[in-house]
């Protein structure tokens, strides 16, 4: 997203009031906008994958047996500690975001590298069960379906992966680039990490379980 | 409305830099991150891709002078009105209205300097000239030869390369419309000076709420159709081809349910464009400031929940057409609440005829024609039999050029003096609304006649009877095409030659009037405060008659 905002768009405050007339806020003070942004963002997101969910629910809902026949069954078993890492992964992540409140910067490194580290597994499983399925991308609709939409998903585990280890890089280069005050980028990484793991759950449920 | 309020001097934090400094010319050809800049930059370009599109489209009556496919064979036919629609569409309408106009007005009405995120907007516009170029580039391999709907099957077995770049280019230009509605919704709801309340901001911010609302929730849609698609046709898959298995159906629902929320996002901005013009050419508030602001979102909402009449003949089910059917004649009511708001604005008021209020006269009686076909056709018994015909052609043209273009040059007209600093000549200003009311009437008044008699549309070829008809709209089209030539002349020009314009040439109320023309480079030298109602025009005047008549 945005890496910086230029800070003289909200440098006067004026507020409503008719006699009062209050100047000069810090770049700290005034309310980021990136936030906002970001959650605008990711309604679009949302609505991709929404998108993408209800082809499949439709595709699903016409086809006389779903999965077609001759479709292999899925593992549950690797899919489901995956979800399990994920899951937990967007416990461990606010951890960092409740060091960096307290202006501990140790905290975040060590918590952020935590869940990049969970994140790639997590990959790492998913590459794992792509090899070893007995379908591929175009075996059937189902297979297809299935591939597109994991695939896509683990497109954005990469990026939230990458997300984290720009933080990472950024606070290791210079100990003072997040504080208390100032941590967009830890939280817009945060945020994204807690989508990219609904999505999955949402998926989870509908590839794998129903 | 808000009480005077008297503002002590502000200081500002301004680094030397920024300022009073002048655009260079150059920096129009770069990464800028100045909305006013970015907004110039949307319009040229759009503006080169409307006569690139206009080209097509002369080659394509040129053609349908004859009955005969003798000009260019079938095959170039499909690719010439394929491209002609998505070129209009994708880089003429959609980043002339939600990019150009959007991004030059919002932070000046509102009162601040820029967008909310300056560096985004700047990339959301370098998206689409590789997106443009690569689809004129595209006539190079074969286009995409399946129209801008791009329905499979038969999008999968005309060509892979331009298909490939017909998707990789709307995937780009869709991308580039949600960083925009991000960048507007943001900045709209956030950044507008603390004296102005949501019912004190020009309409045409609350058409850009509506319009960015459907980017962020239509548009991903869009590209989840166009992923499926790239991916039957490039890596084989079958989600949309029925020899595979898949179902063509899903992308017509995915395709549509973007597309029609577009159509929206083609014309709500206008709708507001008209909704600032209207009063202060009529030097009167506009009539009913809630009813219109209200029934942009209104119209968000329905147009999310229509899609499906453009697939009446598509096997759907007769429930679901029904469904469809009310709906779509729904949403014709806030469409007509904000008519008749335009209209009542109107009434009794001074209007002056200049460029920008023939324009926008043009587009209300264009735009209503357009509206009632569209009605005719929401009926699905009307509609199974002109469906894929003329008339469905002539409905579309109605709104789209008698609509989203007569609005973008409206709003051209309107904000030229405040956006180049000089006055364009109202003559050859209304010589070109004349040509192109003119020329746009003979060319698409006559479809309405050809579609009822069944005349297919996206063919080369046509039955004899068919002619005469044809060759009316093909002079028409002519006309079209000789109407942009004052229109360009004017407006390059008077950029150059024209006379010096003031900072308020129309007594207009809202900010981006209370600033140098062209604005400052961070727009205001000391942020505005709002002292009145954007529409409060002629209220001082009959105060004044009352007095005197005392
Ligand atoms: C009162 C409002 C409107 C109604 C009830 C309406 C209804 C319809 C219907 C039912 C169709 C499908 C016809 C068919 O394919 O058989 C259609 C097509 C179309 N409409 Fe509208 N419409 C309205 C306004 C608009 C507006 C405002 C625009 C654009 C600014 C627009 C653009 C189009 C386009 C581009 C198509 C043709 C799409 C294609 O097949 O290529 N319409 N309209
Ligand atoms: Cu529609």
């Amino acid at each position: 997203m945005q890496g910086s905002i230029d800070n003289k768009n909200q440098s006067i405050q004026i507020s409503g009031t008719a006699e009062s007339v209050a100047v000069a806020h810090g770049h700290e003070e005034h309310p980021d906008l990136r936030i906002f942004g970001l959650f605008m963002f990711l309604v679009a997101e949302s609505a991709l994958f929404i998108g993408l969910f209800v082809a499949y629910l439709t595709f699903r809902a016409v086809a006389p047996v779903w999965p077609p026949e001759g479709t292999p069954k899925l593992e549950l078993l690797l899919p489901g500690i995956n979800t399990v890492i994920l899951i937990s992964s967007s416990l461990v992540i606010h951890q960092a975001d409740s060091a960096i409140k307290k202006n501990d910067v140790a905290g975040l490194r060590k918590w952020f590298g935590i869940t990049a580290l969970m994140g790639v597994v997590f990959l790492c499983g998913q590459v794992y069960e792509y090899m070893h399925l007995e379908f591929g991308l175009r075996t059937n609709l189902f297979a297809s379906t299935f591939y597109v939409l994991t695939g896509f998903h683990g497109l954005h585990v990469l990026v939230g992966v990458m997300l984290m280890l720009a933080v990472l890089w950024r606070s290791i280069k210079s100990a003072d680039h997040y504080s208390s005050t100032s941590h967009f980028g830890v939280e817009a990484a945060e945020i994204y990490w807690h989508f990219v793991d609904v999505i999955w759950i949402i998926l989870f449920i509908l590839l794998y379980l129903l | 409305m808000t009480a005077n309020i008297s503002l002590p001097p502000v200081a500002e934090q301004s680094s030397p830099s920024h300022g009073h400094g002048e655009r260079r010319w150059q920096d129009y050809f770069t990464f800028n991150t100045d909305h006013k800049v970015i907004g110039i930059q949307y319009m040229v370009m759009s503006f080169f891709f409307y006569l690139v599109g206009g080209l097509l489209a002369e080659g394509i009556r040129t053609e349908l002078a004859t009955p005969d496919p003798d000009l260019v064979d079938p095959a170039l036919y499909n690719s010439m009105f394929t491209m002609h629609a998505t070129i209009m569409i994708f880089l003429w309408i959609v980043p002339a209205g939600t990019g150009a106009f959007a991004n030059y007005l919002i932070p000046l009405m509102i009162g601040a300097r820029d967008m909310a995120f300056p560096k985004l907007n700047a990339v959301a516009f370098w998206m689409l000239p590789p997106a443009g170029v690569m689809l004129i580039g595209s006539f190079y391999f074969g286009t995409a030869q399946a129209g801008w709907t791009s329905y499979p099957p038969l999008s999968l077995t005309t060509g892979k390369v331009g298909e490939a770049i017909w998707i990789f280019s709307l995937l780009l230009g869709g991308t580039s419309s949600i960083l925009g509605g991000i960048n507007f919704m943001t900045t709209i709801l956030k950044m507008r000076v603390p004296s102005m309340g949501m019912m004190q901001m020009p309409l045409f911010c609350w058409a850009m709420i509506a319009t960015s609302a459907l980017i962020l929730i239509a548009t991903p849609i869009l590209a989840g159709a166009l992923i499926l698609l790239s991916f039957d046709l490039l890596a084989g898959t079958a989600f949309f081809n029925p020899t595979g298995g898949g179902h063509p159906v899903v992308y017509q629902h995915m395709f549509w349910f973007y597309s029609h929320p577009a159509v929206y996002i083609m014309v709500l901005p206008f709708f507001g464009i008209i909704s600032e013009v209207i009063p202060i050419h009529s030097r009167k508030p506009i009539f009913g400031y809630g009813a219109i602001a209200y029934s942009s979102l209104a119209i968000s909402f329905l147009g999310l929940i229509v899609w499906a009449h453009h697939m009446f003949t598509s096997g759907t089910p007769a429930w679901l057409r029904m469904f469809f059917m009310i709906t779509t004649m729904i949403i014709a009511v806030p469409t007509g609440i904000k008519v008749f708001g335009w209209l009542a604005t109107m009434w009794g008021g001074k209007i002056s005829l200049n460029s920008p209020m023939l324009f926008a006269m043009g587009f209300l009686s264009t735009f209503v024609v357009g509206g009632i076909s569209g009605v005719m056709l929401a009926a699905v018994p009307f509609d199974i039999h002109v469906h894929d015909t003329y008339f469905v052609v002539a409905h579309l043209h109605y709104v789209l050029f008698g609509g989203s273009v007569f609005g973008i040059f409206t709003g051209i007209y309107h904000w030229y003096p405040k956006a180049i600093g000089r006055m364009y000549s109202e003559f050859w200003g209304r010589v070109h609304f004349v040509m192109t009311f003119v020329g746009f009437n003979v060319t698409f008044l006559p479809m309405h006649i050809l579609g009822l008699q069944g005349m297919p549309r996206r063919i080369a070829m046509y039955a004899p009877e068919f002619q005469t008809l044809n060759q009316v709209c093909t002079w028409g089209s002519y006309l079209l095409a000789v109407s942009t030539v004052p229109f360009l002349v004017n407006a390059l020009w008077c950029w150059f030659k024209g006379e010096k314009a003031p900072d308020n040439p129309w007594n207009a109320l809202t900010f981006e009037w209370m600033t140098s023309s062209p604005p400052e480079i961070e727009n205001f030298e000391v942020l505005p405060v709002l002292t009145t109602g954007p529409y409060d025009y002629g209220v001082e005047e009959e105060e004044h008659l009352a007095t005197i008549a005392s």
